[in-house]
Parts: C-alpha cells; sequence; structure tokens
C-alpha cells in the first residue's frame, strides 16, 4: 500500500490545523486590545456558570422547541469528535476503522454516532425551514441582512452536507463488510441502524466502487470538517468554543449593580475633599488621563470584547427587549454584533499597519451604533436574562451613554434638565429639597 | 386618607439620644410625585400601626443619584453616593427600607463599594416579614373575588432575583392572583427604567407601558398591582390609554394592604 494518502492526509490536517491556530492567536490578540477587568474571583461559581450554562444549556431550553434541536446538534458534534479522533488516526497511519478492536463497545458507538447524526440532520433541516420558511420573526431583524443571514444557513447546509457523508460512507462501508469472502480491508465491526437503510442502494454495485464511494465520502469528511473549523472564526458559529470561557468569565453580580467608574470615584473625592491638595502629584504622573465611557471598542474590557466574539445571533436579547418590541431602533443583538464588526475592522487595521492601531477616522460610536440606539435603552436587564449564553449588551449600551455623558455632554435635553435638578435640588425634579417631608401632611 | 402619620426624622432621634430600628428611605419620587407620595403614606400607615420603631431622613435626603448612572452620569451619582453615604453613616445607619427598586439596588448593590454598607430591603420584603411575624393584620375579606396581577419591577426582579417576596404578600390577601403571559424574569420592563421616565421616548410604534398594560389587560384584572413608583405611573398612565381605568386600578403592594387595615 501507499503511504502517499498518509503523507497528503498529514498535510492536510497541518494546514487545516495551522491556519485555525492563526486566527485564533488573532481572536486572542483582538480580545485582549480592551480593557483589565478582573475577572479571577470565585472560581467555583464560575467553574459551575460553565457547567450548567455551556455544557449544560441550562438557558437554551427556556424556549423548549429550539433548546432541544440545539441540544441534539449539540450532542451530535460533542459525540462526533471521537469519530473524528478515528478518521485522524486512521488517516495518518492508514488504518481502517482503529477502533474497532472495542468489539462490542464499538458497534455501540458507532450505533450512537448513526442515531445522532440522523437525529442532527432532522434538527438542522427543522432550524432551516424556521429560519427560511417559517420566517421566525427575531431572525428577520435589519441586523441579520445580508451576510449574517447566509452564515447561519452555510452552517446549516455545512453540517446537513457533513452528516450525510458520514451516513453514505458508513453504508458503503456495511455494505462492502458483507460481500461474501470479504472485500479487500473491511471487515465486519460498528452497528448501523440508519445506514444500513442506505446501504441497499449499492446492491449490484461494482464493490471496487462502493469502496471509492466510501473512501472519497471519507475525504470529504473529514477535509469538511477542517474547512468547517476554520470557517468558524469568520461565522457566528465560533460560539461552539468561546461559550464556554464566555460563560466562565460573566458577571457574577446581581445584574442590577452597575460597576462604580473608579477613575471617577478618584476626582469626586478630591473635589469633595475640602483638605485634599489640589496640586499633590497624581499617583502615577504617566498614566493617560482616563476616559470616561466607551465610544470605541478600545474602551470596552476584554470580557464584552470576548462577548461579541461568542454571540450566537440568536436574537433571543432582542427579541425580549422592551424598545425594540415596541419599534424602536435599539436592537441588544446589533449592538453585539456591531462590537465584533468594529473589533474585526480594528483588528484588520493593525495586521495591516505592521501590529499598531493607525486611526482611521472611525469609532463604533455613531459610525456602527446611534445615539438614537443608545437612549432607547431602558436597562430592563431582560436582553442579559435571555442571553443563552451570558452576554450583556446593556453594559456596552451603559458605557457609550457614559461616555456620551461624560465626555461629550450630549444627553438629550430633558435628561440634562433632569441631571441638573438633582445637582440643585436633590432630586429629578425641580421641587425645593426642603419640602421633602411635605406628604407627611397631605 | 389623611389621617395623621407619625414620622420621626433621624435628627429629632438622634437629638432624643435614640437609635430607630429602620430607616425608612423615601426617596426623590416618594417625595415628590403626586401618586407615589400616596404609597409612602401607606407604607408609613403600615409601619405606625405595626410599631415599627423607623425614622426618614427628611429634608437632610437627597436624590441616590440612581436614575444619573442610568443615563450615564457617573460624576453625578458618586457624588449624589458619597454625600448619603456620609449622613447615613454618620447617622450609623443599619437597616434601610425603600419603597423604590431603583434606590433599592443603587443602596444594596452601588453603594458597598462606596464605603456605605447597609442591610437594604424592600418595602415588599419587609412587608413580608412583618406578615409573618404576625405585627400586622389585615381585613381578609377586602379583596375576596378581586383578580390580582402583578407587575414585576424589572430592578426588584431581574436585577436582584426578588420574585416572592410580592407574591407572597398577595396570597394572604385571599384574592385570585394570576400571572401575566410573561412574568418572574421574563417580565415585560414597564418603559421607566434607565431615565426613561425623565425623557420622551425614542421613535416607535408605540410606548412600552401600553404594551406591559395590555399583558395586564389580558388576564382581566380589576387590580394591577406592582411594587415601584415608576411602575404606577406607567401603568395607570397604560390603564388610561385604554380607557379601562374606571375598572381597573393600579395599586403598589403597600397600598393593597395598608387600605385593607383597619
Ligand atoms: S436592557 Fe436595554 S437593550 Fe437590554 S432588553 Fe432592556 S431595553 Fe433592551
Ligand atoms: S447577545 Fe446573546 S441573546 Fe443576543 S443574539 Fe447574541 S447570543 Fe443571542
Amino acid at each position: 500500500m501507499s503511504i502517499l494518502p498518509n503523507i497528503l492526509f498529514a498535510i492536510i490536517l497541518f494546514l487545516g490545523i495551522g491556519y485555525f491556530a492563526r486566527n485564533v492567536k488573532k481572536l486572542i490578540r483582538n480580545i485582549k486590545l480592551g480593557q483589565d477587568i478582573d475577572r479571577s474571583d470565585n472560581s467555583s461559581a464560575r467553574w459551575k456558570n460553565m457547567a450548567m450554562i455551556a455544557l449544560g444549556q441550562s438557558k437554551m431550553v427556556k424556549r423548549p422547541i429550539a433548546g432541544f434541536l440545539h441540544i441534539l446538534v449539540y450532542l451530535g458534534f460533542v459525540i462526533i469528535n471521537i469519530e473524528v479522533l478515528e478518521i485522524i488516526i486512521d488517516g495518518l497511519f492508514g488504518t481502517h476503522r482503529v477502533f474497532s478492536f472495542l468489539g462490542g463497545f464499538y458497534d455501540v458507538l458507532i450505533g450512537s454516532f448513526e442515531v445522532l447524526a440522523f437525529l442532527v440532520l432532522v434538527a438542522v433541516i427543522v432550524f432551516w425551514i424556521r429560519r427560511n420558511v417559517m420566517k421566525i420573526q427575531r431572525f428577520w431583524k435589519p441586523e441579520m441582512e445580508g451576510f449574517p443571514k447566509s452564515d447561519a444557513n452555510y452552517i446549516l447546509y455545512f453540517e446537513m452536507v457533513l452528516m450525510t457523508l458520514f451516513l453514505v460512507m458508513n453504508a458503503a462501508d456495511y455494505h462492502l463488510q458483507f460481500v461474501p469472502g470479504g472485500f479487500s480491508h473491511y471487515h465486519q465491526a460498528g452497528s448501523f441502524p440508519i445506514s444500513q437503510f442506505i446501504a441497499p442502494v449499492f446492491n449490484g454495485m461494482d464493490n471496487a466502487l462502493v469502496a471509492m464511494i466510501e473512501k472519497g465520502a471519507w475525504w470529504l469528511h473529514i477535509v469538511g470538517i477542517l474547512i468547517f473549523l476554520n470557517y468558524l472564526y469568520f461565522s457566528k458559529h465560533l460560539h461552539i468554543l468561546l461559550a464556554f470561557p464566555n460563560t466562565y468569565f460573566a458577571n457574577l453580580n446581581p445584574l442590577g449593580q452597575f460597576n462604580n467608574l473608579e477613575s471617577v470615584t478618584n476626582e469626586v473625592k478630591l473635589m469633595m475633599d475640602p483638605n485634599a491638595d489640589p496640586f499633590a502629584a497624581p499617583a502615577n504622573p504617566d498614566a493617560v488621563p482616563a476616559k470616561f465611557g466607551a465610544s470605541d471598542v478600545q474602551d470596552l474590557n476584554w470580557v464584552q470584547l470576548l462577548n461579541a466574539y461568542t454571540c450566537t445571533e440568536c436574537g433571543r436579547c432582542t427579541s425580549s427587549c422592551p424598545a425594540n418590541q415596541t419599534g424602536k431602533k435599539l436592537s441588544p443583538r446589533k449592538i453585539i454584533m456591531d462590537t465584533r464588526d468594529r473589533l474585526e475592522e480594528v483588528g484588520k487595521n493593525i495586521d495591516a499597519n505592521g501590529g499598531k492601531f493607525v486611526d482611521d477616522g472611525k469609532s463604533l460610536l455613531n459610525d456602527y451604533i446611534t445615539t438614537e440606539e443608545l437612549w432607547a435603552c431602558t436597562t430592563c436587564n431582560a436582553c442579559v436574562e435571555e442571553c443563552p449564553v451570558n452576554i450583556s449588551p446593556l453594559s456596552i449600551i451603559m458605557d457609550m451613554r457614559r461616555y456620551l455623558v461624560m465626555e461629550q455632554s450630549a444627553a438629550p435635553t430633558e435628561l440634562n434638565n433632569m441631571m441638573s435638578n438633582i445637582e440643585n435640588n436633590g432630586a429629578p425634579w425641580p421641587y425645593n429639597q426642603m419640602d421633602r417631608l411635605n406628604w407627611v401632611n397631605e | 386618607m389623611s389621617e395623621s402619620l407619625i414620622v420621626p426624622t433621624m435628627a429629632e432621634m438622634m437629638a432624643e439620644g435614640k437609635q430607630p430600628e429602620i430607616l425608612f428611605w423615601v426617596g426623590s419620587a416618594g417625595s415628590f410625585d403626586d401618586r407615589a407620595k400616596k404609597i409612602t403614606r401607606a407604607f408609613v400607615k403600615i409601619l405606625n400601626k405595626a410599631n415599627v420603631n423607623f425614622a426618614v431622613l427628611g429634608t437632610e435626603e437627597s436624590c441616590t443619584g440612581d436614575v444619573a448612572k442610568r443615563a450615564g452620569n457617573e460624576f453625578l451619582f458618586q457624588m449624589q453616593a458619597l454625600m448619603n453615604i456620609e449622613l447615613l453613616n454618620s447617622y450609623e445607619v443599619k437597616k434601610i427600607v425603600t419603597c423604590d427598586p431603583h434606590s433599592f439596588n443603587c443602596l444594596k448593590n452601588e453603594y458597598p463599594n462606596l464605603g456605605g454598607n447597609y442591610e437594604v430591603l424592600h418595602h415588599t420584603q419587609f412587608i413580608k416579614q412583618l406578615l409573618s411575624e404576625g405585627r400586622i393584620s389585615f381585613n381578609k375579606e377586602t379583596y375576596k373575588g378581586s383578580r390580582i396581577t402583578f407587575h414585576d419591577p424589572c430592578y426588584l426582579g431581574r436585577a436582584n432575583n426578588e420574585y416572592d417576596a410580592p407574591r407572597e404578600i398577595l396570597q394572604t390577601t385571599n384574592a385570585a392572583v394570576v400571572e401575566m403571559k410573561r412574568s418572574k424574569s421574563s417580565a415585560l420592563c414597564c418603559g421607566a427604567g434607565g431615565a426613561q421616565m425623565f425623557k420622551e421616548p425614542e421613535k416607535g410604534d408605540m410606548d412600552i407601558n401600553v404594551l406591559r398594560t395590555q399583558d395586564a389587560l389580558e388576564t382581566n384584572p380589576n387590580i394591577i398591582v406592582t411594587g415601584c413608583p415608576y411602575c404606577n405611573t406607567m401603568m395607570t398612565d397604560g390603564v388610561k390609554f385604554s380607557h379601562k381605568e374606571e375598572e381597573i386600578k393600579v395599586l403598589d403592594i403597600a397600598e393593597i394592604i395598608a387600605n385593607a387595615q383597619e
């Protein structure tokens, strides 16, 4: 037997994994463009979150139909990885079904792969119908036009093709296993609850041709998997990897607790303290004066940027957003997608300029996200509650509002009035603080 | 409801060398908004009846800064917070109760990091305690035959995971308590949060409070109950918008109990 296919396989595998690794490096670099935030506390609660939400899919099932179908595809994905391991070993060493020595257990393994592959196929077809035929509202929002919509469909087509190839490969193998007297290296192994029904199409076909079909399906299957792996980086499908770190690093505080900006605390304390020495040297004289709030992706923290890459564009946040439901421009999903798009743009800028960001006159604010969207948010946390992978669109909205108000003094007039009332009267309304107890005698 | 209330202030208490069991944080809405003032009075009526040893800050109280913070003005928020914390700490306040979920959230979650550490309760949590300790009672016949639906305020519910206290109180009333299609963690916002109360909404097809009131109306209630002065305003407006103000009342949990007392 020639070892040429094995060498070819090794090269393809090397290229596939190498290119993926290169993109992962880029991904990590882009996420690190964000500001520091400490999420190293309370690791037991974090592991638990990850186990429940990413591994256990606990938030997916809040919408039972999508949740159930998603679990099928997810299980299929996890389990099929064992199959991929066998494929890699077979490919590298020229073996055939190397795990088959496991005997009865192998039968169970292959049997369950087949059942799952079939269920995944069904689930994916239902997903496709939900997206394209039933036109479920949240998949048809403006931010889903163009690539995001085709992206979702590409993934579904990919999975359909991969699962079909897997079943065809098994069916051909099954057929050859039962050739009287045996055929080539096809020995009896595995159990084929699904593909045995496909196998009859090979009846009467030349055995050599069936073997070619088996090999062909095998090659297309593994090459397909490698292409899929590399497609991840460009797609919302990245969530299959990032859901894990994303849920681990997610906020553990009560949802209503917004962070207190430390840079502001220092200034406010200085302003309020009559004994403070206004000429005292700042602790770190080289520090760039802090920017309040965020106008671009580099002002956000790395967890928010990780969020942006993790988003599955499922739109659960948007469909639960009161502003969106009442026809306002705000869509929390769009906030997250814009953040990712801008981050990708900044990343490309850095690549093109030898590792340094060169100002491109653009920013997340205005070029991607408008103030109208930002001011429509009621900070109700429905989006955060809904997100199956613990993303917080609200935290980005808040940081951008902070920029608008504190750096640009660009709040809507009514809010400016409200704020000056607080400053002058200690209440958002224009009433005198001395009247605060009038209710007692009314 | 203009019976006289007993409302001691912290300053008076201090002068007498006394320390109250709780500080009642009235909040700006509770002090100035005409509708919310009634909620404040209802809650004090409960406190008085239960002989709760409480005090208010009175004219020394100032805005928590919550709305400024949600609007993005962290400066103004922290100025308010640090001022309030200084005052609260000088009175050695340990426990705070408030009828406003926004103040509740802000005092409970955002003040500690600035040096203000208190045990903070929403009034529904406190009323629940009083009920279970047998410190208050009310006429259970009052709501017999009514249909009540509860609107979860975002800053009590999703923001702080308190869904049970208001429901447990309502369960004691003998009314039929019906849930809206979206409730608890999936409740729709009333539309007032995040400083929206103080501005016109952005352009859209409808106002959020109208949509939320539809959720409530679908349950065919006589009374829509909530636990937040802003929700109260929004739902009241929503009911008016649907011309249902003759049949349907919008009440705070404190009013539900206070109205049935005596
Ligand atoms: S927090 Fe803002 S963006 Fe999120 S659901 Fe509520 S209104 Fe929409
Ligand atoms: S932020 Fe979360 S809920 Fe919203 S689209 Fe992305 S994954 Fe879905």
